[in-house]
């Protein structure tokens, strides 16, 4: 399933604080709420996903899905076109609501609280989850107003301090030396890599605990690629990354767990290094080593 | 398990071509020491020196298949069971190119001996040989059936091979023992039973890195451990 591409409307990201003022030091919008990132040790379970289906309309697309995603980890979603990974990505933060006829049952955890629970305000889960697409889609804005987009709709901040912001964000995205300069330039006139970069930079902005990347290297150059796969592994010292992707050579290279789903089922999960040298089921060995799919 | 074919053709052929010519080597060394046997046999210094002269071919062999490997590595990013083949090629042509070494080492001690009448029967260190042959072809087998049972026969059977060259070296020890005349022969009866059990080890070597691409199980080490060199 294509994942959408966002508008400057439908919430790419949110946010969180900055190096400059914790957010709980800011006067915030109602994402003041959203708790202090906690420091459980990395690897521990950070999303919980349990008897989790999906469906299109009356078509279900996932069949009771248990998975841990764990903490400052890097965990990739690999199988053939229509096996669910990117729906299942889309169910992390509920952007599937966007969308009639879509819904989601089962639970995921995130600090205690089911995510699919509709009672929670889906603009504060996506403050904590946030979203990068496979095209790049920056906004027809300038870099800066990139990102400060997102950050407007949930902290006030002060001319410097969101100045500060943005070349943190930029500076996480591994773009600000890049970018320094023509700030005020639009973004769409950035180069693909760039461009993505620059959604990536808007996704940290605002501080999310997960972030969920579809595809995101997959209309990139090779040299484009390399730095987005660097970029993701310096960013799983602060966020836990989920990361769908067709590249099975990137998911071996970049995640430290790999998730294999098939027609709507997760087949294995596993660290990555036992699933690309010795899966246990023979549906994924065949799938790795170019059998099907 | 058995698997299905990959999507690309190419990529099976090119995994196949380095399954036969690791048969292909196999089928090689085997007939090596299976002329050495002969030479023994017979005092065939002749026969001797062409063994010895004919090492190059399985020094190329092995850079053949190192060369395979290397391209499909580099060209395909394997994983998983193709992976663990590949890896495992580039070790057990190794392991193939070293028993060709001491087939060659049995053809110049061989030589050495002219024509020396036998310190012992022949036909002991042939007994012997043959069991590590059977070692190599069986290794080869399962290979080829992906069989681990097999090839964990053929660990077990290192044995067999271990209490032979037991056997010769005090058969040899005592002969020297006897008269200092015997030690020229004994010494190179010892060090042929010694090669040939060298030769028996390489084999298992083979059969434990067909466990480890069939299963995935890496059993090197452990297995020798709890054998009689340990023990």
């Amino acid at each position: 399933m294509e994942s959408p591409e966002p508008s400057p409307t439908s919430h790419e990201t949110t946010s969180k604080e900055t190096s400059a003022p914790a957010r709980s030091e800011v006067s915030l919008h109602p994402a003041a709420s959203i708790p202090a990132k906690k420091t459980a040790p990395a690897g521990s379970p950070k999303l919980e996903i349990r008897g989790l289906n999906f469906f299109y309309g009356k078509y279900k697309a996932l069949h009771d899905i248990d998975l841990d995603i764990h903490d400052r980890q890097i965990t990739a979603f690999i199988g053939p076109s229509g096996c669910g990974k990117s729906t299942l990505l889309r169910a992390l933060n509920r952007i599937y609501e966007l969308y009639p006829g879509q819904r989601a049952t089962g639970k995921i955890m995130l600090g205690g609280r089911n995510l699919l629970d509709r009672t929670d305000d889906v603009n504060l889960l996506r403050a904590k989850v946030g979203m990068v697409f496979q095209k790049p889609t920056p906004f027809p804005m300038s870099v800066q107003d990139n990102i400060s987009f997102g950050v407007h709709l949930y902290e006030r901040l002060s001319r410097p301090d969101m100045e500060a912001r943005v070349q943190w964000a930029l500076e996480k995205a591994a773009l600000w030396n890049e970018v320094k300069d023509k700030l005020r330039q639009d973004g769409t006139a950035l180069s693909g890599g760039q461009q993505q970069r620059l959604c990536i930079a808007r996704a940290v902005a605002v501080k999310p605990d997960i972030l969920l990347l579809d595809e995101p290297a997959s209309a990139l150059d090779p040299i484009s690629t390399q730095k987005i796969e660097q970029l993701i592994t310096e960013l799983k010292r602060d966020y836990t990354i989920a990361i769908v992707t067709h590249n099975m050579q990137q998911a071996a290279r970049v995640s430290d767990y790999t998730a294999f789903m098939y027609l709507g089922h997760l087949v294995e999960f596993g660290d990555t290094k036992t699933l690309f040298t010795r899966p246990a089921q023979q549906q994924t060995e065949e799938y790795i080593t170019g059998r099907f799919g | 398990m058995s698997l299905r074919q990959h999507t690309s053709q190419e990529f099976e052929a090119e995994l196949d071509a380095v399954r036969q010519r690791i048969f292909e080597m196999g089928r090689h060394v085997d007939h090596v020491l299976e002329s050495v046997g002969k030479a023994l046999l017979e005092s065939d210094c002749e026969l001797g020196n062409r063994i010895i002269l004919g090492d190059d071919e399985t020094d190329s062999m092995e850079l053949e298949i190192d060369h395979l490997c290397l391209e499909i590595l580099a060209r395909r990013q394997p994983v998983a069971g193709d992976l663990r083949l590949l890896t495992s090629a580039l070790k057990l042509v190794v392991d193939l190119e070293r028993i060709g070494d001491l087939g060659v080492s049995i053809a110049g001690r061989v030589v050495e001996l002219g024509r020396e009448s036998p310190l012992i029967p022949y036909e002991d260190l042939l007994r012997m040989m043959t069991t590590a042959r059977e070692m190599l072809t069986e290794a080869l087998e399962a290979l080829k059936g992906q069989d681990v049972a097999r090839a964990g026969r053929v660990i077990d059977k290192d044995e067999v091979v271990d209490a032979y060259y037991s056997q010769i070296f005090n058969d040899v020890l005592g002969r020297m023992r006897e008269s200092p005349e015997n030690i020229f022969r004994a010494t190179r009866v010892q060090a042929i039973s010694k090669y040939i059990e060298r030769i028996g080890d390489h084999a298992a070597n083979v059969a434990e890195r067909v466990i480890f691409i069939v299963t995935g199980e890496d059993i090197r080490h452990f297995s020798r451990m709890s054998r009689s060199d340990f023990s």
